[in-house]
């Protein structure tokens, strides 16, 4: 009897997933099924760029199906309830239930401004309250900018952890860029209100984009943890009684996983999944297994993660198959570009274990690229990343990064 | 009530417990009023809770965790515990540092 392997969500942890599996299965053995709300692929990394004009809409949305073999049979329907004691899934579209002998998790994390009184119903979201971590906020937001005069910005982070801790900081940098090219840039206050204690989580990269900000006359207000927004007074407020007051506010509202993982009652209070950090096995049912930030690891919810992860789940998945020991391989590796502004990068690559250091990468020594400092080529890495992701990163193909960290290049 | 027993300890260089099994309810008292806190009973419910959501998952709970766990809105946290009431608490309660979640 052929065997099912399904998958939830088709972004990009799922989507390499597909292509990996549907690679090393017997397919007259089993069938993999692909299900996801949404026909349209989104590269989230390039909605920060639109805010300032770089990048169009149509830069970042392709159909999902043109990245899945055509193998792989792909479901667009809502999820309704997973229930892992039966392996079944409920789905909204025809009532169907499909059952599963292994099931892989990708279903995401969200943004939720109505978490946040004040945000969404307070009157000034979309109009001088927006976020970039939409597609339509991001469009929005570019269109307010186009003709902004000035003013008060303040960017803040609702809650941690958020997709991609290092949104915020690009975002400001290429903000304080952007009102340079437009000639205002003295007439706007640029303000991060955070629920970090720093620019960063990690001590000695935060120090280094703590003080890249100062340098660009970024004020960091530190240790925010927002309560509510306060429309007519115009302030954000946080649970102590703090208030900032902006004219222009950009929200990086509360992250939480996917409705479905609540409803199903498989997620932690924010409704990411319980995961084995090394093996990405769920800690509750050995038959499901979580790829990027639907998870709890506690590792950056980015696309670079979920990359690093790619091979762990599937070699984990074909070991389970086999009646094999899952390997605790995943090390929690993650490496990002940070756009710094003025056509310049910075490149961090981490795990669970070591921070951010300086050094070169991928090749010791040699780079091209450099670590946790400013440079061109880093910027230039990033724009040509988008390249790689649609045509290699998310068919499954190789990337010329090894999945688990190496200290060989770095300075410690 | 002397501070001595914080010189009996070992601490990491954040000022976390270094070794989970040196704390004792005194030892908590002790670090509350290092921090200039008084506990009552209210802190006592969220230390208790910690220590319990940590043994079970093995990590320092989150705000929101110890708000929805406790019943204790997050606003009253903040009085209770000022200024980063999970990283106050986790250190008062003998817990680890709570996971920079990066």
């Amino acid at each position: 009897m052929t065997k099912t392997l399904l998958i939830l969500g088709a972004g990009t942890g799922g989507t390499m997933v597909a292509n990996k599996m549907a690679h090393h299965l017997d397919l007259t053995e089993w069938r993999i099924v692909v299900v996801d709300r949404d026909e349209k692929h989104y590269y989230q990394p390039g909605f920060l760029f639109i805010p300032f004009g770089m990048y169009a809409a149509t830069d970042v949305v392709r159909p999902k199906r043109n990245f899945l073999p055509p193998t792989v049979e792909v479901i667009f329907s809502p999820v309704e309830r997973i229930e892992p004691e039966r392996n079944r899934v409920y789905l909204q579209r025809d009532n169907r239930v499909l059952h599963y002998d292994y099931l892989v998790i990708a279903t995401g994390s969200h943004i939720h401004p109505e978490e946040t009184p004040g945000l969404v119903d307070g009157g000034g979201w979309m109009k001088n309250i927006f976020t970039f971590y939409s597609l339509d906020g991001a469009v929005q937001l570019a269109k307010f900018l186009k003709f902004w005069k000035g003013g008060r910005l303040v960017l803040n982070v609702a809650e941690m952890p958020i997709k991609c801790p290092v949104a915020p900081l690009e975002f400001l940098f290429l903000a304080d860029w952007f009102f340079h090219e437009r000639g205002i840039r003295d007439k706007v206050e640029i303000v991060y209100a955070t629920p970090l204690p720093g620019a960063f989580t990690k001590p000695r990269a935060s120090a280094v984009l703590g003080h890249l900000l100062e340098e660009r006359h970024i004020h960091l207000v530190p240790d925010f943890y927002l309560m509510e927004v306060d429309t007519g007074k115009q302030v954000i407020r946080s649970y102590d009684g703090q208030e900032v007051p902006y004219d222009l506010l950009v929200s990086v509202p509360v992250n939480m996983g996917a409705q479905v993982i609540r409803d199903s009652g498989l997620g932690d209070e924010l409704g990411f999944v319980p995961i084995d950090k090394h093996t990405l096995q769920s800690t509750q049912w050995e038959n499901i297994w979580v790829i990027g930030d639907a998870g709890n690891a506690p590792t950056s919810k980015a696309g670079s993660v979920a990359h690093f992860m790619l091979d762990v789940v599937v070699e984990n998945l074909l070991r389970h198959m086999e009646g094999l020991e899952p390997l605790p391989k995943f090390d929690g590796h993650a490496n990002c570009f940070i756009e710094s502004g003025f056509d310049k990068g910075i490149l961090i690559d981490f795990n669970y274990e070591v921070e951010p250091l300086p050094g070169k990468y991928p090749l010791p020594g040699i780079g091209p690229f450099s670590l946790l400092k400013e440079s061109h080529v880093n910027h230039w890495g990033k724009m040509l990343f988008r390249w790689f992701y649609w045509n290699v990163l998310l068919k499954g193909g190789d990337m010329p990064f090894e999945s688990q960290m190496s200290m060989a290049g770095k300075w410690v | 009530m002397s501070t001595d027993i914080l010189a009996t300890v070992a601490f990491d260089d954040q000022g976390y417990l270094q070794n989970p099994a040196d704390w004792t309810p005194e030892l908590a008292e002790a670090l509350a009023a290092q921090e200039g806190i008084q506990l009552t009973e209210k802190h006592w419910q969220v230390i208790r809770f910690c220590r319990a959501k940590a043994a079970e998952t093995g990590k320092s709970p989150t705000l929101r965790q110890i708000s929805l766990g406790t019943g204790i809105p997050t606003k009253e946290l903040f009085q209770l515990f000022p200024k980063g009431p999970a990283k106050r608490v986790a250190r008062i309660a003998g817990l680890k540092k709570p996971e920079g979640c990066i």
